[in-house]
């Protein structure tokens, strides 16, 4: 017993010793992804965007080696929660890249508050509150909103395709109403309606009476899904063997679901949408970038091109990489100065040029797309135009911008 | 049923009314002062067929694990995983065969063929421990849950529909009139339509095969009181596994059904235990009739809710099961 009790003593005492060890040679970079659940296939795609730049940085960052520990959430905020507890105190990480979806997002803005040494870069959450209302100083969003996505989305919907009384089906959590909230507001003033708003929990499996529920007077219907749900919905679509026309939310006509198998997605050819990224876009930057992505993946085990996923994981670390250069690699001050040359950083990303604004929250480019088939059979991402420098109130004035309130089930009215 | 009319006469009325009105509602064409109060119709008739084909998948997985509670006293709370299994399974075979039959067929065999293992080698050792047995259940739900992520992933899945099955049928169901006067007619996905059948075939075969058979004597019997049957020289054990294999191979066939006309991922497993457990707790565990009106209302209260209230669609079937077990806790349709 006696013999026993030793020996596990001193197995001990050398575990806490090399985990010392490789404290002080390697940094831990903390993942969040959503690797379950209705998005799992984007956050798949986020993990791969991070494992790209890091295969790129030669695994340094500001000349440190590091290692990265993936966790998986399943688009909860409390699922993104456990995963942060579990770096922060288990890991012991100092920088968490992520997380993916916005209600993960607003809970990890609340969360880093507490954990004020961490340095948090979010991955690809696109809500609206988590970088507007009480953001936090150690959450970094090198990516647009979900409403900073849809900037002009309304007004060319409108004037381009004659959508004049749409409805909408979207998930019922926060980056869909933001979404809903970015659209509405260009679309609504531009003098279009919004006949009917259907809100389906994350992880639907039935939409057959949603797609019953569909009013036959409309010229288009909004669709705000996302991963699973958004292939699901196509594929019973097709079996009810509706017509109706769509517009996509930013991750409806994502490669996520464009690389889908099955062939209810191609339901979605002639789609507009508006969002982070345009697949087909000709940009020397972006072309180089599907590149580098095409060329670190066999075919099989990734998306035809990479997606808003990928790309804005792929800038986060990035954009780490940037301010780690600078402060050489010393977060040993609890990240202050990291933290202050992450606010100035200015990246020239693959997706256009971004910088933050003062609440720490990307001022970026938007770009509208329309879903057109390759001659291969893919589907891909028509670059219809891009929208440069889009801010978080979307140009309008802060005071008008708080005034028509946050985003919600209702929020805002369609008024023309 | 002649019996049920003379002991309850009230609650008869009360039923033939409401059977009246649903097809009245069904078949009628809706006055604008309807549309007004319940929608349009076209809404109403596609939650009402949407809930009864999901009431159809309930039944399936739920018919299982009834008669294997009705038997064993074994509330099996890796059912669940045993559908998700059986859907994966049939995916693969799908990919694979490019047969949708073939998929249903390797998945009721192998996935009986687990249920065969379980028994035999689990739940055969720890008899009449029904704490035990339920504990057992819980953990291999737990390592069957973590098996499949590890193969699968955490990808959604769907079982592709063969092209026999595709596409939508015009009912002869007027949803509306033009202003021609012409009739509008429902469609409806056909794939809905043959899960709906073939969930009524099987349950009407089940019933045969319970009421009109040796074996589903002994069945009966042994639900009834084992013991005495097993005194009477009937080697029980036999029993046991055969209706263990069978309802795992329903849990099983039913995944590839679900996986079908839904979708498979991780966490289905819960989802569709967690709808089963209340589907028999409102029929009454260990009736197969009482399986089958459970879920029917399981399915509906699901789809009415999520058009008509959604923000409480998923409080709805609990409501109902909090209701059935303050006022009938042995449920719907048991005997005692």
């Amino acid at each position: 017993m006696r013999k026993a009790l030793m020996a596990a003593v001193a197995a001990c005492s050398l575990l806490a010793a090399s985990s010392v060890a490789n404290a002080q040679e390697k940094l831990k970079i903390g993942v969040m992804a959503t690797l379950s659940g209705a998005l799992t296939s984007g956050g798949e795609d986020g993990v791969r965007g991070v494992q790209i730049a890091a295969k790129e940085l030669g695994n340094k960052l500001g000349g440190r080696e590091f290692e990265l520990i993936v966790t998986a959430t399943d688009a909860s905020p409390d699922s993104a929660l456990r995963a942060a507890r579990k770096l922060v105190e288990q890991d012991k990480v100092q920088i968490i890249i992520g997380p993916l979806s916005g209600s993960e997002g607003i809970a990890m803005r609340d969360y880093s508050k507490t954990v004020p040494n961490l340095v948090m870069i979010n991955g690809s959450s696109g809500a609206l509150e988590t970088t507007f209302v009480n953001p936090s100083p150690n959450f970094f969003r090198f990516n647009s909103d979900g409403a900073m996505w849809m900037a002009g989305l309304g007004e060319y919907v409108l004037k381009d395709k004659g959508y004049k009384r749409i409805s909408i089906i979207a998930e019922d959590y926060s980056f869909p109403y933001t979404q809903v909230f970015g659209f509405a507001l260009g679309y609504c003033r531009a003098g279009g309606q919004i006949t009917q708003r259907q809100w389906v929990p994350l992880g639907t499996k039935d939409f057959g009476s949603v797609i019953a529920n569909i009013p036959d007077d409309v010229d288009a219907v909004f669709l705000g899904l996302g991963g699973g749900d958004s292939v699901n919905f196509l594929n019973q679509y097709s079996q009810t063997g509706g017509k109706a026309k769509f517009i996509g939310g930013s991750i409806m006509v994502d490669q996520t679901v464009l690389s889908s198998k099955g062939a209810a997605k191609r339901l979605l050819v002639g789609t507009p949408s508006s969002g982070g990224v345009a697949d087909a876009w000709d940009d020397p930057r972006w072309k180089a970038w599907v590149k580098l992505y095409q060329e670190s993946f066999p075919a099989d085990k990734r998306f035809a091109s990479p997606s808003l996923f990928a790309t804005n994981y792929y800038n986060a670390v990035k954009a780490l990489a940037i301010a780690m250069d600078k402060v050489k690699g010393d977060i040993a001050d609890g990240g202050a100065k990291l933290r202050a040359e992450l606010a100035k950083v200015e990246l020239d990303a693959p997706n256009g040029k971004i910088k933050l604004d003062d609440n720490r929250q990307a001022i970026a480019t938007t770009f509208i797309t329309e879903v057109a088939e390759l001659p291969n059979g893919d589907l891909t991402n028509k670059f219809v135009r891009a929208v440069p420098d889009v801010t978080q109130t979307l140009g309008l004035s802060l005071d008008a911008f708080k005034a028509v309130g946050l985003p919600s089930r209702t929020n805002p009215e369609c008024k023309p | 049923m002649s019996d049920f009319v003379a002991r309850r006469p009230i609650w008869s009325l009360v039923i033939l009314v409401a059977v009246a009105l649903l097809l009245w509602l069904v078949f009628s064409v809706w006055t604008p002062g309807m549309e007004a109060a319940f929608g349009r119709k076209r809404v109403f008739l596609s939650a009402l067929f949407n809930g009864i084909t999901l009431g159809a998948l309930y039944f399936l997985v739920a018919s299982g694990f009834t008669l294997i509670f009705g038997l064993m006293r074994n509330v099996n709370l890796a059912h669940g995983s045993l559908y998700l299994f059986g859907g994966y399974l049939g995916y693969s075979i799908g990919e694979l065969t490019g047969s949708w039959l073939v998929a249903l067929l390797v998945a009721f065999v192998v996935v009986g063929l687990v249920g065969v293992l379980m028994q035999v080698f689990l739940f055969r050792w720890m008899e009449g421990q029904d704490l035990r047995q339920t504990l057992v259940t819980i953990g291999l739900s737990i390592i069957f849950a973590d098996l499949l992520l590890w193969s699968y992933g955490g990808d959604t899945f769907q079982v592709t529909t063969p092209d026999w099955l595709s596409g939508p049928v015009t009912l002869p169901l007027a949803v509306a009139l033009r202003s021609n006067g012409e009739a509008v007619l429902m469609t409806y996905p056909l794939v809905r339509i043959a899960i709906l059948v073939g969930a009524i075939v099987l349950g009407v075969l089940m019933w045969l095969a319970l009421n009109r058979t040796r074996v589903g004597m002994l069945v009966r019997a042994g639900v009834d009181d084992r013991d005495m049957l097993s005194a009477t020289g009937v080697r029980v054990q036999l029993v046991f596994v055969m209706v263990f294999a069978f309802g795992a191979g329903l849990a099983g066939l039913a995944g590839v059904v679900g996986g079908t006309f839904q979708s498979l991922q991780p966490g289905e497993d819960t989802r569709i235990l967690l709808s089963s457990l209340v589907v028999v707790i409102v029929g009454g565990m260990g009736s197969i009739p009482g399986a089958a009106v459970g879920a029917l209302i399981v399915g509906l209260a699901e789809q009415f809710g999520s058009v008509y209230m959604p923000t409480y669609a998923v409080m709805l079937t609990f409501v109902i099961m909090v209701v059935v077990l303050a006022i009938r806790p042995q449920g719907l349709a048991a005997r005692r």
